[in-house]
């Protein structure tokens, strides 16, 4: 059977999308003619995948990412690339070399990042679902501040081949979508084993999500209301606990003590995975190449040196300063211990509750060029690294507005209970619509 | 005294497996163009990650066992990060201070005669970078090619403990190795570039250093060679031995200082997150390992009632060994004695000689030229003369004749039974060459060997020298000598 097609030539005022595709193929399955957007560092036979960096421009994969041709395989039609923080880093989506995405709901602000053109290309209702990749809050911090649905899956539940690597010790796939049963969806679409993938796990997807809830055990860590969560954020994140509550819930509150090193783990393990994935784009393969004539070694610098921008840049030399001889001690493997102690703090938390809850991020989306500094961007990843350095999965829903702007609730369940943070999310969902 | 060398080597060799080590592209690349095995993880493209090839593991623990190494109970595979146009990544998949095995040794004949165990220090699995091809030379030339067949092949690496004395060693370790990797079914040494070692040298007392890039059996001697002379030429004026990296120039057998920059290397290790550890030492028990060089070598000389000598050098290479046994099958009591002493002592030196591969010799022709010379049929002489005409018919493709057949055609067979022909030679002979016969007479022990040359030269070759020997004394006895 002939493949159909369907027409995709939206307006794009808040540039959510890289590359759009105006004639999408799709073929017959449960997504059939379903319009999905992908998010740019997710590898797309035929069509241009950059990670909005200028050191991949015109490079075309000539293979498909495990998740794409899931996508296709369930009839899905890809109808684009969406903008993104180069590489994955940033919590913006300003760090894109092709310029930021807009925050449909205020274009006078960022998206959230670094799925920020998914999260807009579904708040702005150019498509229901999308694709996005986590690796410190980037699939949820970008759900939050668009006010749609966003998981972060467990760590091998969804297979990484063909996602270009940022950090991928961390690093997860996950789905967007408009609420909890689009999510819900497309996670039954692209999770499960795919052998070229080592540390994907054989735990497919096919669940449906339940608003029943009651007995269930919410853990409230102390540090994710504590200073440095903006206190209106605070407040409408409490609101929407209480609600699971009186849905029959019970709250138990805790505390995650090794987040005190938690960022600082966070970052030294992604930067130092980061100056390793990236040192391979150096012009010789894909890629501008240098029009030079100078030696191999001043021709990877000038490619590296144009090609990167500069919060890239920062992230290559603070990874590769944390692995030099005679620091590795000092950082990269501190950072590891540090690590474990995350995921023993979880494990003790979730010997006495199903699910922890809080905010998603610590304020709502900044102003465009707000965040100026790095220290401070880094920090506001402060609520979602926890769950990435342990593993677990995570949601984020809308729960609500502070100042006209959305806010997501974050539930993180234990390894492989993304059913469980599903159903908790959609409870909520289905009570205040 | 003599200053004491000590010798340490990284072995690099190439596992014999049909798909490299991370993808499934097939390690056969050597005869196809470049750049047609490769797929997206081995070019390194961007999303593609590493799948382990099992069976690159189980060769690798084959040799951990046949080299009494210890498994790990945990093993890792690391990122060695470094930048250089052939490593397709900027990294290479190696591993660290996690390796497959540590520990072992292996039996080596020392210089002194005896036996001698150089210890292991480590054996781990690695991928192999693809190559570059520099068109004009290396430092001035006008672009480098790079082709990536060769990058994931799957290596091992076997490190050695300094225990090495001499460059002889050294090779004989190699030998060693190589022999015992063959017998093992993990590694194919005719493929070109399927061995490379790095050397660790140093005159006892002074700075180590570090050759590199050696990619030949030869090529080890020769580059430790050169780099002792060099280092005690310096001892000798008094200068100091630099610790430092040297690259081997093999066409010009020197060792010359690598540049500065390439020694700076920080190569960042850190564990691969793309690969689960490896735990597979319970796999060890499993192996079954079979029959290796020292026991074909005891073997030999019980069975075959060979010397020690022709044992070591026989079961010393794997095709060799077979041949020896196959050239032996019909009729082992009768031909060993013999075949050992022509297939160790004279084929191998003819072999070499015309750098010719053992592949393109029929053990049965071998076989027959044996029996020949068991049966007396033709001298030792003409044997050789024999072996080297079938030889050379073979290399150059010609028909190649049997044994048989050549001494037919060239008349070789022994005038034994023909005693006329020789008596009729020393009969000339003595008439032609009055002076010797005088000589003889007078008592010179050379004049009887100058007339059995004299004879020998008449009968090409042909005259059993027992026969020769006895109707020559009774001939210069009837002249009354």
């Amino acid at each position: 059977m002939a493949a159909r097609t369907i027409v995709f030539e939206p307006a794009d005022p808040c540039h959510a999308f890289l590359t759009t595709c105006s004639r999408a193929e799709y073929s017959d399955g449960p997504l059939a003619g379903v319009a999905v957007a992908v998010k740019d560092n997710i590898s797309t036979k035929g069509i241009e995948t950059t990670c909005a960096s200028k050191i991949l421009k015109g490079y075309v994969p000539p293979y498909d990412a495990h998740v794409v041709g899931l996508l296709k395989a369930a009839g899905a039609a890809v109808v684009g690339k969406t903008n993104m923080d180069e590489f994955g880093m940033g919590t913006t989506t300003e760090n894109s070399a092709f310029g930021p995405t807009l925050n449909p709901s205020d274009t006078g602000r960022v998206p959230g990042g670094s799925s920020g053109g998914s999260a807009a290309a579904i708040a702005a209702g150019m498509v229901t679902m999308a694709l996005g990749t986590d690796t410190g809050g980037s699939i949820r911090c970008p759900a939050a501040f668009c006010g749609i649905t966003g998981l972060k899956p467990t760590y091998g539940r969804v297979s990484r081949f063909g996602l270009i690597a940022y950090a991928n010790s961390l690093e997860q796939i996950g789905p967007l979508g408009k609420n909890v049963s689009d999510v819900a969806t497309l996670m039954g679409v692209i999770a499960g084993h795919d052998h070229r993938d080592s540390t994907s796990r054989n735990r497919p997807f096919s669940h449906s999500p339940k608003n029943e809830i009651k007995g269930l055990k919410i853990g409230i860590p102390e540090e994710y209301f504590g200073p440095g969560v903006d206190p209106e954020v605070a407040s409408v994140v409490r609101k929407a606990i209480g609600r699971l509550v009186e849905l029959g819930a019970t709250t138990v509150p805790c505390s995650i003590p090794s987040m005190q090193y938690a960022l600082a783990a966070y970052y030294v393990t992604c930067t130092s995975e980061a100056s390793s994935n990236l040192a391979r784009f150096d012009g010789v393969r894909y890629g501008p190449a240098p029009d030079t004539k100078k030696s191999w070694h001043d021709a990877y610098q000038e490619v590296r040196r144009e090609g990167f921008g500069p919060e890239v840049r920062r992230r290559i030399l603070l990874g590769t300063f944390a692995l030099s001889s005679g620091y590795y001690g000092k950082y990269y493997a501190k950072a590891q211990v540090a690590r474990q102690n995350v995921k023993a703090d979880f494990a003790r938390i979730f010997a006495g509750v199903d699910v922890i809850a809080g905010p998603t991020m610590p304020s709502i989306a900044f102003k465009l060029g707000e965040k100026s500094d790095p220290l401070s961007m880094y920090l506001a990843d402060i609520l979602t690294v926890p769950a990435n350095l342990a593993g677990i999965p995570a949601i984020s829903v809308p729960c609500g507005k502070v100042r006209g702007m959305p806010v997501g609730l974050q539930i993180m369940g234990k390894h492989f209970e993304d059913e469980r943070v599903m159903d908790a999310a959609y409870a909520y969902e289905q009570a205040v619509i | 005294m003599e200053d004491q060398v000590i010798i340490g080597l990284e072995v690099h060799c190439q596992l014999d497996t049909k798909s490299k080590l991370f993808c499934g592209c097939s390690t056969d690349y050597r005869s196809d163009g470049p750049n047609t095995h490769v797929c997206p993880v081995c070019l390194g493209l961007p999303g593609a990650m590493p799948v382990l090839n099992k069976r690159s593991i189980e060769y690798a623990m084959r040799v951990a066992k046949a080299l009494n190494c210890m498994v790990l109970e945990e093993s890792e595979f690391s990122r060695k990060n470094y930048f250089y146009p052939d490593l397709d990544k900027a990294y290479q998949i190696t591993q660290y201070d996690k390796p497959l095995a540590e520990g072992g040794y292996l039996e080596i004949e020392s210089d002194e005669g005896g036996e001698k165990k150089v210890q292991l220090t480590r054996i781990h699995v690695e991928e192999d970078p693809g190559r570059l091809v520099h068109m004009g030379n290396a430092e001035r030339g006008k672009y480098s090619l790079v082709d990536y067949n060769r990058a994931g092949i799957p290596l091992i690496e076997i490190v050695s403990e300094p225990d090495m004395r001499s460059p002889k060693e050294a090779r004989k370790f190699l030998n060693k190795l190589r022999a015992t990797l063959e017998y093992l079914s993990v590694f194919d040494s005719d493929k070109e570039g399927s061995l490379r070692v790095d050397a660790n040298i140093s005159i006892k007392g002074s700075e180590r250093v570090e050759v590199k890039n050696i990619t030949s059996y030869k090529g080890v001697e020769k580059a430790l060679t050169f780099e002792i002379t060099r280092q005690k030429n310096l001892l000798r004026r008094g200068q100091k031995v630099d610790r430092e990296t040297r690259h081997f120039l093999e066409a010009r057998g020197v060792t010359q200082s690598a540049r500065s920059k390439e020694q700076e290397h920080d190569y960042r290790y850190f564990p691969e997150p793309d690969l689960r550890p490896l735990r597979v030492k319970s796999w060890v028990d499993a192996i079954v390992l079979p029959e290796l060089p020292d026991a074909r070598r005891g073997r030999f000389m019980a069975q075959y009632g060979c010397s020690l000598n022709h044992a070591r050098t026989l079961t010393g290479d794997l095709k060799l060994a077979n041949f020896f046994e196959q050239v032996v099958r019909g009729d082992p009591a009768g031909l060993s004695g013999l075949a050992a002493t022509w297939i160790a002592d004279t084929l191998i030196g003819e072999l070499n000689y015309r750098d010719m591969s053992l592949d393109r010799v029929e053990p049965a022709a071998v076989t027959e030229l044996v029996e020949i010379l068991k049966n007396d049929l033709i001298t030792d002489k003409s044997g050789i003369e024999v072996l080297r005409i079938m030889l050379d018919q073979c290399l150059k493709n010609e028909s190649c004749e049997t044994p048989a057949a050549i001494v037919t055609h060239l008349n070789l067979g022994k005038t034994t039974g023909d005693t006329g022909a020789i008596t009729t030679a020393i009969e000339e002979a003595i008439n032609e060459n009055p002076k010797a016969l005088d000589d003889y007479r007078a008592g010179k022990a050379g004049a009887l060997n100058f007339l059995v040359g004299q004879v020998m030269k008449k009968t090409r070759g042909k005259a059993d020298p027992g026969t020769l020997n006895r109707l020559l004394t009774e001939a210069l006895k009837t002249r009354g000598a």
